[in-house]
């Protein structure tokens, strides 16, 4: 055993020795192999921190949301809903919510005008999203007017912007009372945008969902594990583009790797034969190509991943935000929690270390086998 | 100790360019002796000590090392006999450039994986002996040819085995350092070695070194005899 690890460090040490006599070769290749590994790295860790601050974010949104539709569109909900609801077993609470959008023709986007009833609001006072404050360059007590869809002007001042940890979901968002929504959009009392329902144990939802259908047929509730399923996919399509544009880069990778074994240098070939001729067995010269191979996939692995951690969670990933986030005018600004998936770095390390591993196992192999008396003829 | 029987080695057979290279060699090698072959360019010497040395096998004919026949064995166990039987000088001293010359010396112990401390003793000693022990950090290719040369028999040596091959050794050094080369050659079979060398410089061939030549010719032995000068 104890001759079996010294000879491991043997092999090691002369892998390290070769390495850095070719040290041009070497860091180059470490350098495209840890552009791949930190590209999809970070795409990995992106994703999977969207998905997560989404979720953590959407754990307080309520279980159900009742929508009245008309002709298959969204419409508001007539006075007397409410009331209909009555009392339904495992439902804790119910509430008429007020929201809608806007676009501004100033900035070009869209706005999502709501009343928060856990925040009131005394009239002509808005608090704005980080996003929105950032793009019209507004600050508390500051005024800002809108031009509501009746064609009258209205002003408001700041009271308030929105924390940029919720960034993710209120880059948009305005929040006003519903004297002044009412007002703004011209919406009469009693009605409402939709309905919210708050259910305290998960197994009850999809049957008080199911009752809600029978009772209101022309409205449709929308559960909170189907916005989760929603969000999910989106990441999920958008880390899909990225991901497939990246793994043709890993391919290209393979390719370079098979070409650099392949090609051998004439150096390369010399010294493997030399080797064998000095009593190396092809196993050895294996074994050694696979500690170079395993130290150069291992420091590319490392230095990949830990820049793509420090992409995504240090410089809020600014190389992929555009295309990950979404498009949009209002990008949001976000930190992201750091959080790591055992089963994505798994994932990773398999589709980046062993494709470089069997691209230059089978050269190495063919340069390992060859007689070693070539090498007694110069 | 080393026997060879009705030796023949085909390259490229089958081919249109099918070479001949050993036609039937029959040949006894007698242990603690210095052996040389002698030939022309393409005489087929080095083609022989490549087999005799486990670097090759032989189309068909037997090899028998110490009364065991090792023509027939699997790659890893013929590496094994040459590791531990064969220590090769060769022509071109074929160092790893990049690497030190003690690093260089080191290299055939590698693969048994034995103690860390002992190896570099003994490469150390074995360049001292040699007269490079201020050399052993420098890296081969600034060393001189001689140099070169006497790194390359230092690492023939590191795995102590009883059966030194060097295939044309004198042919890049000038006299004095070829006259070097076979007092260490000298000091070796002194010690119980049995040397085998393949040149066709009279230098060496000619010398009191060398206990029997062997002449080749088209993969033939054509003459084997103990030269005038042998004085062992």
């Amino acid at each position: 055993m104890n001759a079996w690890i010294e000879k491991q460090k043997y092999l090691i040490d002369f892998t390290l020795a070769s390495l850095a006599r070719r040290k041009a070769k070497s860091l180059g290749l470490l350098l495209v192999y840890s552009l791949i590994v930190f590209l999809l790295a970070s795409v990995m860790l992106f994703t999977h921190a969207l998905r997560h601050a989404a979720n953590e974010f959407l754990a307080g949104a309520p279980e159900i949301v009742l929508q009245r539709m008309v002709a298959g569109r969204h419409d508001l909900i007539p006075p007397g809903y409410l009331e209909r609801i009555g009392r339904l077993r495992g439902v804790q609470e119910k509430q008429g919510r007020l929201w809608g959008y806007y676009y501004d023709p100033v900035v070009k986007a869209n706005y999502t005008f709501m009343v928060a009833d856990d925040r009131p609001l005394a009239p002509g006072k808005l608090v704005v999203g980080a996003g929105l404050a950032r793009t019209r360059g507004v600050a508390p007590g500051n005024l800002i007017s809108f031009r509501a869809y009746s064609g009258k002007l209205f002003t408001f001042s700041i009271a308030d912007i929105l924390p940029a940890k919720s960034e993710l979901v209120s880059a948009d968002l305005v929040l006003l009372s519903e004297a002044d929504f009412r007002a703004f959009f011209d919406i009469p009392p009693g009605h409402y945008t939709d309905i919210t329902l708050r259910v305290a144990n998960p197994l009850e939802v999809r049957n008080i969902a199911g009752k809600l259908a029978q009772q209101f047929p022309d409205s449709r509730p929308i559960l909170r594990e189907e916005i989760l399923r929603t969000y999910d996919s989106i990441f999920s399509w958008r880390e899909g583009i990225v991901l497939a544009l990246a793994t043709l880069a890993l391919l290209a990778f393979a390719i370079l790797a098979w070409e650099k074994a392949s090609g051998l240098s004439a150096d390369e070939r010399r010294e493997i034969g030399i080797l064998k001729a000095i009593g190396w067995e092809t196993g050895d010269v294996l074994r050694m190509k696979f500690w170079e191979g395993a130290l150069l996939s291992l420091s590319a692995f490392l230095l990949g991943y830990l820049a793509a951690y420090v992409h995504v969670f240090h410089f809020a990933a600014s190389f992929l935000s555009p295309v990950l986030k979404g498009w949009a005018v209002l990008y949001p600004r976000f930190e992201l929690s750091p959080v790591i998936d055992g089963l994505q770095v798994t994932t990773l390390f398999f589709f980046t270390v062993f494709p470089y591993a069997a691209a230059t196992l089978v050269p190495i192999w063919r340069t390992a086998i060859t007689d070693p008396d070539a090498v007694l003829r110069g | 100790m080393i026997e060879l029987r009705q030796i023949h080695k085909t390259f490229n057979a089958g081919r249109e360019n099918e070479f001949h290279a050993l036609n039937g060699i029959d040949l006894h090698l007698p242990a603690e002796r210095v052996t040389a072959l002698r030939g022309p360019s393409g005489s087929g010497k080095t083609t022989l000590l490549s087999i005799i040395g486990c670097l090759a096998r032989p189309t068909s004919g037997r090899v028998r090392l110490l009364e065991r026949d090792i023509s027939g064995l699997p790659e890893r166990f013929l590496t094994e006999v040459r590791r531990r039987t064969f220590g090769f000088v060769f022509q071109q001293f074929n160092l790893i450039s990049g690497l030190s010359a003690s690093e260089n010396v080191m290299l055939p112990a590698y693969p048994l994986g034995g103690d860390r401390h002992a190896l570099q003793a003994r490469a150390e000693q074995l360049l001292t002996g040699l007269r490079l022990a201020h050399r052993r950090t420098t890296r081969v290719e600034l060393l001189s040819g001689g140099e070169q040369q006497r790194v390359a028999i230092a690492r023939a040596l590191i795995n102590e085995p009883p059966v030194i091959i060097a295939d044309e050794p004198t042919a890049n050094l000038d006299t004095a350092l070829a006259m070097e080369f076979m007092a260490i050659i000298e000091e070796l079979a002194s010690t119980g070695r049995t040397v085998l060398l393949s040149s066709h410089d009279p230098l060496l061939v000619e010398s009191s070194l060398v206990d029997r030549v062997i002449d080749m010719r088209d993969g033939r032995i054509v003459d084997a005899a103990v030269p005038a000068g042998a004085g062992r």
